[in-house]
């Protein structure tokens, strides 16, 4: 079963290559865009056919390893 | 006194940290990240570099690995726990720090020398040592310090503040923050004062031909708050 997931950096975190970006954009002519965060996507395949347990387990490894938790919020689609 | 590095795949500091510790007298050993035990140490240093090529984020992987948890051990028994540049960020991956270091500022790889003050003397790294001021060098892409407000003040009110960047001078500002770092904070001590985080790196600092002898100045200090 793949599991996806997004981490992201929490409200209020530095994030100087989303503001890069955004001024990128900015400069393309994308006037619109007053703000950009950028984060990370997981798929994490795992040999369990519970959709529910898959969860639970996956929630384990965002909160041991694939989010750091001072500064990042994650969230399993 | 006896002292071990550990190596990481992506570790390139290793060696360095291992002439300097044996420079100032410290029996070293290298100890691959593979192991389950630690030799006999009466310091144990991670050391700097890109430890698993900064996959997932810089010190994440490290900070599972096997010798980790020997590590995590022989801290919690007061050993003393010096991790450098990567080995800070392996630190706080591990929570043995609190705090996390961020992307720099300005988005760029800083390398330079930078000058930071002393800020706790009261503790096996900088007790007696002779200068409060130290000039040392700094290389990394995330070295910025960062934490929230409660655990600042929480790493205020216990004198947990190791180094902050500062001018020649001493002075603490904003013009002599290379990297964006709350407080200006190069390196933080844990509540007890037995692990040492600090972005610059004293052992390349350690021959006055090459670069400077801030980093002598330290690790002499230190082997002597040893013995």
């Amino acid at each position: 079963m793949k599991i996806k997931v997004v981490v992201t950096l929490k409200n209020g975190v530095l994030d100087p290559q989303g503001k890069a970006i955004q001024q990128t954009l900015n400069g393309m002519g994308f006037n619109d865009v007053s703000g950009v965060r950028q984060g990370k996507y997981f798929e994490v395949d795992v040999d369990v056919k519970d959709e529910k347990k898959a969860k639970i387990s996956v929630e384990e490894m965002c909160k041991k390893l694939l989010a750091n938790l001072v500064i990042e919020d994650y969230k399993i689609l | 006194m006896n002292s071990s590095v550990i190596i990481f795949p992506g570790s390139n500091c290793d060696r360095d940290m291992d002439v300097a510790l044996r420079k100032f007298g410290f029996k070293n050993k290298m100890v691959w990240h593979d192991e389950n035990e630690l030799p006999k140490s009466d310091l144990i240093v991670l050391p700097g570099g890109f430890s698993y090529g900064d996959y997932l984020r810089c010190g994440s992987i490290a900070g599972k690995s096997k010798i980790i948890k020997s590590v995590i051990e022989f801290a919690k028994s007061g050993g003393l726990v010096l991790g450098i540049c990567n080995g800070f960020q392996i630190l706080t991956e591990t929570g043995m720090l609190p705090g996390v270091l961020q992307q720099n500022k300005h988005i760029e790889f800083i390398c330079k020398n930078v000058f930071v003050k002393i800020k706790n003397n009261n503790n096996k790294y900088f007790k007696n040592i002779k200068k409060d001021i130290l000039e040392l060098h700094i290389a990394h892409n995330e070295g910025n310090f960062f934490c929230s407000d409660q655990e600042l003040k929480f790493l205020e009110d216990n004198d947990q503040i190791a180094v902050s960047y500062c001018d020649k001078n001493g002075i603490i500002d904003e013009g002599s923050n290379p990297n964006g770092a709350l407080k200006n904070i190069a390196g933080i001590f844990n509540k007890e004062k037995n692990i040492l985080g600090m972005m610059p790196h004293p052992e390349r600092m350690i021959d006055k031909y090459l670069s400077g002898e801030d980093g002598s100045v330290f690790f002499e200090n230190l082997l002597s708050n040893l013995k």
